[in-house]
């Protein structure tokens, strides 16, 4: 079976997922998102690449960040862009996900940026595409379920890179509800793909995948001992409705256990930087002192994410 | 006209794993059943005479799970549909579940399903009654007027009975009266939310999984139950390494348990999901090569006893949509015949044992007479041609639901012609 995000000659046609995906081709991503920063710093934050093409954010499940922060890019590569927020379900209005898609498509869609609440709907949506030979139109996976948020991935690495510069010689400790994360799964194939030696997650066992040693990463319970030596902490978030239950007692006790404190960040390197995906639980997952101070590279991770996004649209418009 | 027919197969060789038959030999039916094997009867002469050389004659597949839509359904499949398929998949008889809408949990569905059927005068069908009402694992169904309007055991399909109090009492009751209870052992708490099986994939994929726990749990409660009550029960999918050991142990100590499993889950495992191939989603979840391993394993030593397809006709709206979102279930009827013998092969199963899988095994959970080519029985008989190749399309299926993981694959072994009551009802 082909990697179905790329095309017969091994170009890529739609981003679904950093697994499997060429390292060449991630760093190509990164490469070519450095002089899109700065982009934003000028007065006229906009270049014509994608300019006459529609770019549709087809969002199936609530985002203001992420939604938004495609939009931006889209923008300043001069896109039509179309906001489509269809709600908590496909199946809401009756339609089925794949009219809705062959409707859009009529209107001469040119790429889909596409959330969806179920793993895999965006390589639904571009199988669909490719059988019936509409090869021009792309999908970007903005996060499917607990699967995938590729773009987000590519902005962890582009952020690490900028600090740290080299991969291979990196530990990389994600701290948190990786069960739940697509965000996590992301970044760890992509900081294997780069080469980075090790890998750590951190986090209870009801909040870890049974499998998780399967993709590479060393597993820690007690985050004192997992943060030791760490360059790099990626803080993942908690959502509000698995603070309370059979996951975990109490968002104080998760504070205590695996909460990013001053105290916590003290073990790791020196130069230890400190990133969260966003949007942040302060006082539950990390302590203001700390995604406020001077290791946290939160804010520059925003900014990184449209510049990385843009490279994207353009490499998949074939620029 | 039909029934007394005079039907001759010559040339081919007729395996009867009942009684152990496997010689190049003719079958001789009349009045709908044999009425002899290798000689003829004095004064036979044939109204039809069927040359069967180089192809295999054995009972009709006698298949413990078939689903056909009735009553509920239809827009998914319908009794004409699938009974076609059924027999030109060589199924002479099948059991069906209960879980239609409404579910089969009073007579007159049961009555109006039987009627149905035979009306249509293909395969056999045998409804299996719904265990509690509305399969809801609250109040008993009559099982009595249920067995009286033709259910031959009582399942809750994939509806779990969640209050063990009420599988207590359910078991209690069926083995009063000498019941047969066909259970899919599944702890619905584990299962929650699940579509797939616990391990690399469901991690790699972020899908919500179903641990092997639920399964060997669930197994561990019904054979206390058994031990309490002394009903017979039938396992429904076993899908585990874990539960096949506990099978074979809880039949050492002689439990009153047989089992089966879907014969999908022969082949399959959850890495064949792929990127999120919504025909591999199933009921219970493919689970890892070793469970597959294990479960191969234990239909050839007997520890399970037969293999059915687990028919499940789906429209394609119900598999266009995201893994997690498309409706469980492929359709099998056709596929179970040449699936058996993928089996057969690839572990060097003698073909009567592996025929007998299909034939004698479930029959005998049944409780048909058939099942066999005795002098006699039925004269439900399927011939096949064990070295054809065919490919599985939707042209080539019968079957409503076109929906299998098996599409565009090659397969060996295709049905030729198969006779029910000793009628000639599909000829390929």
């Amino acid at each position: 079976m082909r990697n179905p995000q790329l095309n017969a000659a091994g170009a890529l046609t739609h981003l679904l997922t950093l697994e499997g995906l060429p390292a060449e081709i991630i760093v190509r991503v990164l490469d070519t998102a450095v002089p899109f920063v700065s982009i934003a710093e000028r007065d006229v934050k906009k270049v014509p690449l994608l300019r006459g093409r529609s770019v549709f954010n087809l969002f199936f499940e609530n985002s203001t960040r992420t939604r938004t922060t495609f939009e931006i890019a889209a923008k300043r590569l001069s896109a039509d862009v179309i906001n489509l927020n269809i709600g908590v379900s496909s199946t809401s209005k009756g339609e089925t996900l794949l009219d809705t898609v062959d409707n859009l498509v009529a209107m001469n869609a040119d790429m889909f940026v596409v959330r969806h609440a179920q793993s895999g709907a965006p390589h639904l949506i571009a199988a669909h595409l490719d059988r019936t030979g509409r090869t021009h139109v792309h999908v970007v996976n903005a996060g499917d379920g607990r699967h995938a948020h590729p773009t987000q991935g590519l902005l962890d690495l582009f952020t690490i890179r900028h600090y740290k510069h080299d991969f291979r010689n990196l530990t990389v400790a994600i701290v948190g509800d990786v069960l739940h994360s697509r965000v996590a799964r992301s970044l760890i194939h992509g900081l294997t793909t780069l080469g980075t030696p090790e890998v750590r997650v951190i986090g209870p066992k009801t909040l870890l995948p049974t499998a998780v040693q399967s993709l590479g990463v060393q597993v820690h319970h007690d985050m004192r001992e997992g943060i030791k030596g760490c360059d790099v902490i990626v803080m993942l978030r908690l959502q509000s409705e698995r603070m309370r239950g059979a996951l975990l007692p109490s968002t104080g006790e998760y504070f205590k256990h695996y909460g990013l404190t001053g105290e916590k960040l003290a073990l790791a390197r020196r130069d230890a930087i400190v990133m969260h995906p966003g949007p942040m639980n302060r006082g539950v997952e990390i302590d203001s002192a700390v995604a406020d101070g001077e290791r946290s590279v939160i804010l520059p991770q925003v900014t990184f994410g449209i510049a990385v996004r843009m490279a994207v649209l353009s490499i998949l418009a074939g620029n | 006209m039909a029934r007394s027919m005079k039907i001759e197969i010559n040339h081919g060789r007729v395996i009867d794993p009942k009684h152990g038959v496997d010689r190049v030999t003719s079958l001789y039916i009349a009045a709908g059943t044999v009425v002899a094997l290798g000689e003829a009867p004095s004064g036979w002469s044939a109204n039809r005479v069927l040359d069967a050389r180089g192809m295999i004659v054995c009972p009709g597949l006698i298949d413990l799970s078939a689903r056909l839509r009735e009553p509920g359904f239809e827009y998914k499949a319908t009794l004409e549909s699938e009974m076609d398929a059924a027999v030109a998949g060589g199924v002479t008889s099948l059991a069906c579940p209960p879980d239609t809408d409404p579910p089969l949990d009073e007579p007159g569905l049961v009555e109006m399903l039987k009627h149905r059927a035979r009306s249509l005068n293909l395969a056999h069908v045998f409804p299996v009654g719904a265990l509690t009402v509305g399969l809801k694992g609250v109040e008993l169904t009559e099982m009595g007027e249920l067995a009286e309007a033709g259910c031959v055991a009582f399942s809750q399909a994939e509806n779990t009975i969640t209050d063990t109090g009420v599988l207590l009492r359910a078991m209690q009751y069926a083995a009063t009266f000498g019941h047969r209870v066909w259970l899919r052992a599944q702890d619905a708490y584990l299962a929650r939310g699940g579509v797939a099986h616990d391990g690399e994939v469901a991690t790699r994929l972020g899908l919500p999984a179903i641990p092997a726990a639920a399964e060997t749990i669930a197994l561990a409660t019904i054979f206390a139950l058994v031990r309490g009550t002394g009903v017979h029960v039938h396992l429904c999918r076993l899908s585990t390494a874990e539960g096949v050991a506990m099978v074979r142990a809880a039949k050492r100590d002689g439990l009153p348990v047989t089992c089966d499993v879907a014969v999908h889950h022969l082949h399959l495992c959850d890495v064949d999901i792929g990127w999120f191939d919504a025909q591999c989603r199933l009921i219970p979840p493919l689970r890892s090569t070793r469970d597959r391993a294990a479960l191969r394993a234990g239909l050839a030593d007997g520890t399970i006893d037969l293999v059915c397809s687990d028919h499940t006709p789906v429209d394609d709206d119900g598999k266009q949509v995201p893994f997690g979102e498309a409706e469980p279930g492929a359709t099998g009827l056709e596929l179970l015949l040449p699936l058996t013998l993928k089996w057969a092969i690839e572990d060097r199963v003698a073909l009567p044992v592996a025929l007998s899988r299909v034939t004698a095994q479930p029959a005998a959970i049944l409780g048909a007479g058939a099942g066999h080519l005795g002098v006699g029985a039925p004269a439900d008989v399927c011939i096949f041609d064990p070295d054809l190749h065919w490919r599985v399309e939707p042209a080539t299926l019968k079957s409503q639901g076109k929906n299998t993981p098996f599409l565009d694959l090659e397969v060996r072994g295709r049905v030729s012609a198969t006779l029910v009551g000793g009628r000639v009802v599909h000829e390929g």
